[in-house]
């Protein structure tokens, strides 16, 4: 199973600053190993935030996105002790979920 | 039509279903391509996720050093101060398949991301925003160098 | 005449185009390194190391929580920027993954060659070591470095590291000091730390572990170490031995004085 997310969310004067960190290969497809093949593409497809029950963020992602990827965004509304949820998939179907308190 | 060009087919089939639900591509441009992540021009990537008359806008900032030391972490973000901003969408024009990803964004969400990007040479960024329905765009360019050796 | 002095006009703002295109080249470069220290994906493995320090393992299902850095059973909080240090129960200086090896074998059982068998991680073999040193020392962050050579034994590892440190060898005839021992060296673009200056061994020191951009991996103070023994064309710096301890101790105790600023993020 894939690590936890980093997820450090700050609400500052009405408005919640939202900082993630994924751990993935985030592999191309285009890429070879020692033995000259092709390693297969495996990167994070989507990722959803949500506040509340309401998303506050969608993202869909290429391979071209860095390597154990980094995400940042802002929202209004939330307050102190409330939680995010940040959800990714990728494209073999794995999934991770992960809650942020905000600060 | 062989096995696997069916199976990818499919898998950009749920790829167009998402990015409809998501706003960030009309019913037409859905028609037309399979997969925009697998586009290799600049110009038709961005128009399989909508982006036709594109207006230049300046309310649109792209915040990124000018030199990145390494090509594989190029830390991008973008900033709309366009009303209504409902997406963000990045693209490196000569990466092989321009497209790096498209970040949607609900009202009540501010029009800024921030995440890192892979570049294998120097190259445009672009961000593409829609807002209010329509397509607005900057470029930056980005120097890539490539570091020492090994350690 | 004139056409000297047409060549100086000429010449003139290329030289100065020239010389600032360097520096803003620098510049640039500095501002990108900066961009991305927010989010650094060292966190990751401190997470994961957080996670392994205290979880029951091994053959004796006992936590590291059992494990004494050297300020007591337990005790992570600045333990890195006094490392390494002599340890009375081993008798000998250790530094933090020698430690860390230590209490694997001595407080959790497992055998030297189940706890080594992956030192550096590469993808998704990953290394134990690697997290475990990115939380320790995240532990130690903007804590000032304090390496003790009270011990005779500790006085000896700082000698023996200096020897080290400037020992010529291998087919090119390289030494550490080849490239760390004059100010301005560089390998392209990476600036070398001139360690035989204060300033350089502290600015070397505590800027590691550091999450390698270029890798996509986090790297230890021992893997540097170990690195620069590749490239030397040294033959392999072993893992928690005598000399690769007493190379530590000789730059760790150099750096004394500045506050430890890592796990950081690099090339």
């Amino acid at each position: 199973m894939a690590d936890p997310m980093r997820i450090r969310a700050v609400a500052r004067d009405g408005v919640v600053n939202v900082r993630v960190l994924m751990s993935h290969e985030m592999e191309t497809g285009q890429r070879k190993d020692a033995s000259g093949k092709l390693v297969p593409a495996h990167f994070i497809r989507n990722v959803t935030a949500s506040h509340q029950g309401k998303t506050v963020l969608t993202a869909l992602w290429g391979p071209a996105v860095a390597k154990n990827p980094y995400l940042e965004f802002e929202f209004k509304g939330g307050q102190k002790g409330d939680k995010v949820l940040v959800t990714w998939e990728d494209n073999k179907g794995e999934k991770r979920s992960d809650e942020g308190v905000i600060n | 039509m062989n096995h696997s060009r069916r199976k990818a087919i499919q898998s950009g089939g749920g790829l167009i279903a998402v990015l409809l639900a998501a706003g960030i591509i009309s019913p037409g441009a859905a028609l037309a391509q399979s997969d925009p992540f697998t586009i290799k021009s600049l110009a038709e990537a961005m128009r399989a996720v909508g982006g036709q008359n594109l207006t230049p806008s300046d309310a649109i900032i792209i915040k990124a050093p000018a030199i990145a030391e390494n090509g594989a972490v190029v830390p991008v973000a973008v900033e709309s101060k366009l009303p209504g901003t409902e997406s963000i969408t990045l693209f490196v024009e000569k990466n092989p398949t321009p497209l790096v990803g498209s970040f949607g964004i609900p009202s009540g969400t501010v029009g800024s991301v921030s995440t890192r990007v892979k570049m294998g040479q120097t190259s445009d960024v672009y961000a593409l925003v829609k807002a209010d329905g329509r397509f607005y765009v900057a470029k930056k360019e980005i120097k890539i160098t490539l570091g020492g050796c090994g350690g | 005449m004139t056409r000297y002095l047409g060549m100086s006009l000429l010449l003139g703002p290329l030289l100065v185009v020239s010389a600032w295109a360097q520096n803003s080249t620098l510049d640039e470069i500095a501002r990108y390194r900066a961009q991305l220290q927010d989010g650094n994906p060292a966190e990751l493995w401190e997470a994961r190391g957080e996670d392994m320090w205290k979880q029951k393992r091994g053959p004796k299902q006992v936590s590291l929580e059992q494990c004494d850095l050297g300020k007591g059973r337990g005790v992570v909080k600045g333990a890195y920027a006094e490392m390494p240090r002599y340890f009375a129960d081993a008798d000998r200086v250790m530094d933090l993954e020698t430690r860390l090896l230590h209490c694997m074998m001595t407080v959790q059982g497992f055998s030297k060659t189940d706890a080594t068998r992956r030192v550096f991680g590469s993808g998704s073999n990953r290394s134990d070591f690697e997290a475990l040193a990115a939380w320790i020392t995240s532990e130690s962050k903007g804590v000032v470095m304090k390496v003790s050579l009270n011990h005779p034994k500790a006085q000896r590892a700082y000698e023996l590291g200096e020897k080290a440190f400037y020992f010529r060898g291998g087919p090119h005839d390289f030494s550490c000091a080849t490239c760390h021992a004059e100010d301005n060296k560089r390998i392209r673009l990476q600036d070398l730390p001139n360690l035989t200056q204060k300033k350089g061994a502290q600015l070397g020191y505590t800027t590691w572990p550091a999450y390698r951009v270029s890798q996509g991996e986090l790297r230890t103070f021992q893997w540097r170490l170990y690195d620069c023994f590749r490239q030397q064309r040294f033959p392999e710096l072993e893992f928690a031995s005598e000399l690769s301890i007493a190379l530590t101790t000789f730059l760790a105790y150099n750096a004394n004085g500045a506050a430890f600023n890592a796990p950081a993020i690099k090339r």
